[in-house]
């Protein structure tokens, strides 16, 4: 069974029809890359997996509990689906350290000593040990990313959605948090990404998934499909010759 | 016509205007934490509640704020017996108060709450947090943060205002300086102890308000 099986979910916001029946099943340990053009519903996919986007028609299930079933425990689905955002979001009161534990302590009802040992561990993973005190304003911004994913990590999710977690960062500090990204690949972790990172997406991503017009337009292995595009707007999209 | 200052006059009410003092700080103190509570509840309900309780806070914010306090201390004191809650005049003037900051704070507050970043809280429920969790942990404080300095000019309004209690014979500064001038006739003097005292209390209570934020509100 996929850990996250997606069955012709169509969404609209009033009028406007932006997921048309998307269909797409992503493995235990699957690098799921999902690209296209903006208003591809590539962000709303993704928001519909941990519920903070409802859709009206089709399911979504993660590791076997239907995102938008009238029994669904959100909550507890939430604690298996970690998210990154492209706007960082995080907790300016709170430090690095603060802003890692902040849930596991509210939601695990983790304790204090535990809590501090989570947030070196997490902290470590993503190589910011020793900014465990700084509060987000003084961290840069691939900083402050890196702290959002071990803050995500520290719920120990099954799957991570990372939704253009480099796109509001300076060219320079891109690389930095690919890099993290890439060591949770590696060790295992099931991950989601919406990204402009072509690069990224053929080195490390197992599948490939071009969303358009609201559809999963084509689909496969990355270095596959970028080498040998099906339709002629996968083609065009990462333009290789027709 | 001459007058002749004679502060002199004030010293045997020292002891009466000192007790109105601490009558006047207590209330504020006691007030101020039930208002601005009250405050932190109606915003919490304005913003994340269902739409019943807001309503609610809707029709208590603009019925406090659209009328005078004297009117509502009265009708807390004088009015409220009618339907057999009789209170003493202490107890109606830190009810008054504490509904009249209330009003007020859950305005100021609701603005802080509004200005918290939407994805601060996308970010919070993602993280399998309730919405009230959200609040308590992530968008309450960052709102405080915000709206601290509104929320601190209108403590010290109120702890002015609060000189109006002494109208239902609440025993505060005013309240001793009307007893005082009654006494010795010395208006001028009593009152204008009693101002530079209000002063005073306002300079200290500002000064500490700026440091409980700066306690408060690390990091920024």
């Amino acid at each position: 069974m996929p850990l996250v099986d997606i069955r012709d979910v169509r969404k609209s916001y009033g009028a406007v029809e932006v997921l048309k029946g998307v269909s797409l099943d992503i493995a235990q340990g699957d690098v799921a890359a999902i690209i296209g053009r903006s208003g591809s519903g590539k962000s709303t996919l993704l928001r519909c997996i941990n519920g903070l986007e409802t859709y009206q028609s089709g399911s979504i299930c993660v590791d076997g509990v239907e995102v938008a079933g009238e029994k669904t425990n959100l909550r507890e689905l939430r604690r298996n689906v970690g998210m990154v955002f492209q706007q960082f979001n995080l907790f300016p009161h709170l430090t690095a350290a603060q802003n890692v534990t902040l849930a596991p302590k509210v939601v695990n009802k983790t304790g204090e000593t535990q809590a501090m040992d989570l947030a070196k561990e997490m902290l470590a993973k993503v190589g910011l040990s020793d900014k465990a005190g700084n509060y987000p304003s003084q961290l840069s911004g691939g900083q402050q990313q890196r702290v959002a994913i071990a803050r995500a990590l520290a719920m120990r999710p099954k799957v991570l959605l990372c939704d253009e977690i480099t796109s509001a960062l300076d060219p320079e500090l891109v690389n930095e948090v690919l890099r993290v990204v890439e060591r949770l690949a590696k060790e295992g972790i099931t991950l989601i990404l919406v990204t402009h990172e072509m690069r990224f997406a053929r080195d490390v991503g197992t599948k490939l998934v071009f969303m358009h017009a609201g559809k999963a337009h084509e689909e496969g292995p990355p270095k596959a499909l970028f080498d040998a595009p099906r339709t002629p707007e996968l083609r065009q999209f990462i333009g290789a010759p027709a | 016509m001459t007058y002749k200052l004679q502060f002199g006059e004030l010293l045997p009410y020292m002891g009466v205007l000192f007790e109105g003092l601490l009558f006047t700080v207590v209330l504020t103190l006691i007030s101020t934490v039930a208002g601005v509570g009250l405050g932190i509840g109606g915003a919490a309900a304005r913003t994340f509640g269902p739409p019943w309780a807001g309503r609610v806070f809707v029709i208590y914010v603009e019925l406090i704020r659209n009328t005078p306090f004297i009117v509502q201390l009265f009708f807390i004191y004088f009015g409220l017996p009618a339907l057999g809650l009789k209170l003493s005049e202490s107890q109606a003037a830190f009810l008054a108060m504490t509904i009249n900051l209330g009003a007020y704070s859950t305005e100021i507050i609701r603005a802080g709450v509004e200005a918290v970043p939407k994805g601060h809280i996308e970010a919070g429920v993602s993280l399998a947090m309730t919405k009230w969790e959200v609040f308590a942990h992530i968008i309450l404080k960052q709102a405080l943060q915000k709206i601290w300095p509104a929320l601190s000019s209108q403590i010290i309004i109120v702890m002015l205002g609060s000189s109006v209690v002494s109208q239902i014979s609440a025993e505060d500064l005013t309240y001793a300086a009307n007893f005082v001038q009654s006494r010795n006739f010395r208006a001028f003097e009593a009152y204008f102890a009693v101002a530079l005292a209000y002063l005073g209390l306002a300079i200290v209570m500002r000064a500490m308000l700026r440091g409980i934020g700066r306690l408060m509100f690390p990091g920024h």
